[in-house]
């Protein structure tokens, strides 16, 4: 068989390939000759054949068949062969197969070499790729090198020995004596070792951290390697830009940190040392940067006299200003972990640091964007908002989002005057609107709300700033929001803060109208304008034109428009009286804890546009004339209508929940009176509850109390079953079971309940909504009432079903719920 | 440490590939790719450093080729550009000039060197001069056990030619 084709050769030849099939091609035909080359156990060739395996492994192609014969060639007793079959066990093999336990015993041997050289390539795998089986088995070996006076060997032996200190920890003391001495060798590539070992020590163990600062005395010795290192004169073997060992004083520093850090004997030993070399290195080319680099993580970490801080903070603040955009990242970096601690001192530097902003790396602004809010306090406030949100309209959108959630922060936090944070506001959300994170929208208004004398002022701007752009939503929503509140200053023209704008009932409909019919605004939004509209007919006098708007969406496709559009016709046809007091004006909200779950505000029964969408269809049961639906039930004026009215915030898991919880109850039934946030801590528990423990509730065995039949009529018949919630006994637990005694089902069956004001109603999903007939099934549903003050539970009830195909509704009275349900 | 060192064209070819984690041939690819696209997009003002992951990574390149480094985040990324460098020149000393086509024909003498001047993600040597030395010997080395491989011919052995 002729020879197989040379390392080089090979390479051409595949260079020479035009097409990723042509190189595939050839690939495949030396993969086999090598294939068939390494069947024949030929030793010659093996290490060529290995070294073209390892080529074409690069190239992307697989070469595990080549494993074992790396071995083979470790095996061997030529140098070549060695060479190449520890790289190729290096590139190849992985710790994960056990075929590279083979190697465990050839290293041994190759550690226990004659030539040093070999020993190097057995240490050099070893400590890049050893298992932590193989460091077990060789840990001796490498601590015996450990001691050797071959410096050749030693510094090899110390990374290893930091590569089996990491694979297996419970190593490191077997390697304590040979440190012994390690840094009083002169050899530059020993100490440099060396220090990485006693680094991985100190930082694995307290203990060795303690034995070396205390026994060793470390810190000292480290001190004068450092000195002789800045004070001896021009070394041509380790000079790099007239510094001598930059990578050694680089490494000492890290360790004088590590050492230093907490303990204050240290500390002070090494103050001397680190102003030197702060002061003396120079600082034109990267190499002394990275030095001074290192001294100021130093410096920030230990516990350093001040004036030692504030040399370190200056050394930042000249690398800010530095040509080398790197030298700007590597301070940017540092000063945001600095400054936490060193406040004041960092912000001496704020305009560099505001001036990169405007740099054109993208890693830079984002690190500058992060430091200036860290460093926007009450007194920068104006100056560096300004700075933001110039900031804010030219950043690349990837900032946005995050730019803004900080303006908003930064604003809450520090804001002068209630009208600079109406306008930093306002400024922000024409600019960035659309990156504006969605649970800014309720916060907004939150704080709008809270701002009374700016009412006007506000309502104006927002509405200017609707006439000129439409498009970004979360502005559109706050501006509809507030529209639909104090549209009526806006009419008459009472703004103090500025020049009061002239504008009409009609162009307000206009405006808002406008928002509903654009392609640009969503369901959201639109829901926003339509609520905005109707709370305007309060104010305004031109309701017949509201009526209208409003009446037009009763048929919206739009399924949440359609039932707000229906509901709220229902209020202008059968509930007008009611309408004023509905659609009041809202009064404070309280602010929950900025990431809290979502509050709900009880008002007088305002409707509030919920932001996030309903996750169902509305039961399609339910009739077209829906008005009818939720205030029949209730009735009566000694019944209340608590429309549940949501602030949702971002979905903290409780919020979620809660989102969940309402929408739970929009589609079993009619409105649940939510309850307020006043309300003692017995709320809480009480929906948490409801959450939790839906399977508990099955159980119809009641305590004790017996259950009733609520309603029968047309063979439909409803059990009411009770139970006391363990945590609360304020809380009545009713779980109700409708049978069917006829001979078809009862499809589509939907029960709804409504309480008494003192009441409060939480009603859980139904187990389904086909009633079977002849009895053959019940359909439960869960009802928890809260009944804090005692009173007599009454209950009206509506049923809707289809029946024989048509569609029965009935409205009923509970009234014999037994004393003990409620008492 | 450093975790792990690419060499790539421009075009994305990987050149060598020394990894001091142990990871599967397949998370090695991912890596690379997703490593390559990145630093290729990055335009050229921008600095040598990226976050990427919980890694920084420290690139520089080098007439067509771009020398590329993990490291972790206890690491000090301007003295990791100057360990780049170091590579780079220890390479052009000993191929004299060095271009990327030295590296793609002599790829294990790239990797020799390498593990001269690294170990386990370390420096173990400082000085050039030594690197440099300590190759020069290992090759002697291998010439020499080459040379007592050749077959000689008979009037060789004897001495007559």
């Amino acid at each position: 068989m002729p020879a197989p084709i040379r390392l080089r050769e090979l390479i051409r030849t595949i260079r020479t390939a035009r097409t990723q099939a042509e190189e595939r091609e050839m690939i495949q035909k030396e993969c086999a000759a090598i294939r068939s080359s390494f069947r024949e156990e030929d030793n010659t060739y093996r290490c060529r054949n290995v070294a073209k395996l390892l080529y074409m492994h690069m190239l992307g192609y697989p070469a595990h068949f080549g494993q074992l014969e790396c071995l083979k060639l470790i095996a061997s007793q030529k140098f070549t062969d060695k060479r190449i079959g520890y790289l190729g066990a290096m590139l190849l093999l992985d710790e994960r197969q056990d075929v590279h336990l083979l190697m465990t015993n050839c290293i041994k041997n190759d550690l226990n070499h004659s030539t040093q050289y070999v020993q190097g390539l057995a240490l050099c795998t070893l400590g890049c790729m050893g298992s932590s089986e193989m460091c077990r088995d060789l840990a001796g070996e490498v601590e015996k090198l450990l001691k050797t006076s071959n410096s050749y060997l030693r510094k090899k032996a110390a990374l290893c020995a930091v590569h089996v200190i990491r694979k297996v920890p419970e190593l490191m003391e077997m390697f304590l004596p040979a440190t012994k001495n390690l840094l009083s060798e002169k050899n530059h590539g020993v100490l440099h070792t060396s220090v990485v070992l006693l680094t991985e020590m100190c930082e694995r163990s307290p203990d060795m951290l303690a034995h070396f600062r205390k026994n060793e005395k470390l810190v000292p010795q480290l001190v004068r390697i450092l000195k002789n290192l800045i004070m001896s004169g021009y070394s041509p073997e380790h000079d790099v830009s007239g510094i001598s060992d930059p990578f050694l004083q680089v490494r000492i520093l890290r360790l004088l940190r590590i050492l230093g850090k907490n303990d204050d004997d240290s500390s002070e030993a090494m103050n001397d040392i680190l102003a030197q070399v702060a002061t003396n290195t120079e600082t034109s080319k990267n190499v002394g940067n990275a030095i001074l680099y290192e001294t100021v993580l130093t410096i920030m970490d230990i516990k350093s006299e001040s004036g030692l801080r504030v040399l370190a903070i200056n050394i930042l603040g000249r690398f800010l200003l530095n040509n080398d955009k790197n030298i700007r990242y590597v301070a940017l970096t540092s000063l945001l972990k600095t400054v936490q601690t060193d406040h004041n001192a960092v912000q001496r530097h704020r305009s560099t640091i505001v001036d990169c902003l405007k740099d054109l790396d993208v890693s830079i602004k984002r690190r500058a964007m992060e430091l200036s809010f860290a460093l926007v306090n009450g007194n920068n406030i104006r100056g560096m908002m300004k700075e933001l949100l110039y900031f804010l309209d030219s950043c690349d959108p990837e900032f946005k989002a995050d730019c803004a959630s900080g303006v908003f922060l930064a604003a809450e936090k520090y804001a002068p005057s209630k009208r600079w944070h109406i306008d930093t506001i306002m400024r922000v959300l024409t600019t960035a609107g659309s990156y504006v994170r969605d649970d800014s929208v309720p916060n907004l208004i939150q704080l709008i709300t809270n701002s009374v004398e700016m009412h006007a002022y506000t309502v104006q701007r927002l509405y200017k700033a609707l006439l000129d752009d439409i498009s970004q939503q979360p502005l559109v929503q706050v501006a509809s929001w507030c529209i639909g509140e104090y549209g009526d200053l806006l009419v008459s023209g009472q703004c103090e803060e500025e020049e009061p704008i002239q504008v009409t009932e009609d162009e307000v409909l206009d405006v808002l109208e406008g928002l509903l019919v654009s392609n640009l605004s969503t369901p959201v939004t639109r829901g926003y304008a339509l609520t905005a509209i109707m709370k305007l007919s309060t104010r305004f006098s031109s309701v017949n034109r509201i009526k209208k708007v409003v009446s037009i969406y009763g048929s919206s496709i739009d399924v949440e428009l359609q039932q707000r559009a229906v509901e709220y016709n229902a209020l202008f046809k059968k509930y007008d009286h009611m309408r004023s007091a509905l659609l009041e004006r809202m009064p404070i909200m309280e602010k929950t804890a900025s990431n809290g779950p979502t509050e709900i505000v009880q008002t007088n029964g305002e409707t509030e546009p919920s932001v996030v969408e309903p996750k169902h269809p509305p039961p399609v049961t339910l009739p077209t004339n829906q008005g009818t639906d939720l205030l029949d039930l209730l009735g009566g004026n000694d019944m209340a209508l608590a429309i549940p009215n949501t602030v949702p915030t971002k979905p903290a898991s409780a919020g979620g929940e809660l989102l969940d919880l309402l929408g739970d109850l929009s589609l079993s039934g009619g409105p649940a009176p939510t309850p307020a946030p006043s309300v003692p801590t017995s709320q809480p528990s009480f929906l948490l509850d409801g959450l939790s423990s839906q399977p508990l509730f099955n159980d119809i065995a009641a305590a004790g109390i017996p259950p009733i039949i609520a309603y029968n009529k047309n063979g439909l018949k409803i059990d009411f079953t009770f139970e006391r919630a363990n945590p609360n006994p304020n809380i009545a637990v009713i779980t109700i079971h409708a049978s069917n005694t006829t001979e078809t089902d009862m499809t589509d069956f939907v029960f709804q309940a409504a309480v008494p004001k003192t009441f409060q109603l939480q009603l859980l999903s139904p187990s389904s909504n086909v009633v079977p007939a002849l009895n053959q099934g019940t359909v439960t549903q869960v009802i928890r009432v809260l009944n804090p003050q005692k009173q007599q539970l009454r209950m009206r009830i509506k049923l809707t079903y289809t029946h024989r195909g048509s569609a029965v509704q009935d409205l009923a009275e509970v009234n014999n719920f037994p004393p003990q349900s409620w008492q | 440490m450093m975790q792990f060192m690419l060499l790539f064209s421009r075009q994305g070819k990987l050149r060598l590939q020394k990894w001091y984690v142990p990871l599967s041939d397949k998370e090695k690819k991912k890596i690379t790719r997703e490593l390559v696209q990145t630093v290729l997009a990055r335009k050229p003002k921008m600095c040598s450093f990226l976050e990427w992951r919980d890694l920084k990574i420290v690139y520089k390149r080098y007439a067509s080729l771009y020398f590329c480094c993990a490291i972790e985040d206890q690491d000090n990324e301007l003295i990791t550009l100057e360990i780049i460098h170091r590579y780079v020149e220890l390479l052009d000393k000993y191929f004299g000039s060095v271009c990327e086509l030295d590296i793609i024909f002599n790829f294990e003498k790239a990797y020799f060197i390498l593990d001269e001047f690294l170990l386990g993600g370390e420096a173990q040597e400082t000085s050039k001069k030594n690197v440099l030395k300590a190759i020069e010997q290992a090759d002697l080395l291998q010439e020499d056990a080459k040379e007592a491989e050749t077959p000689r011919s008979v009037l060789e052995e004897i001495g007559l030619t």
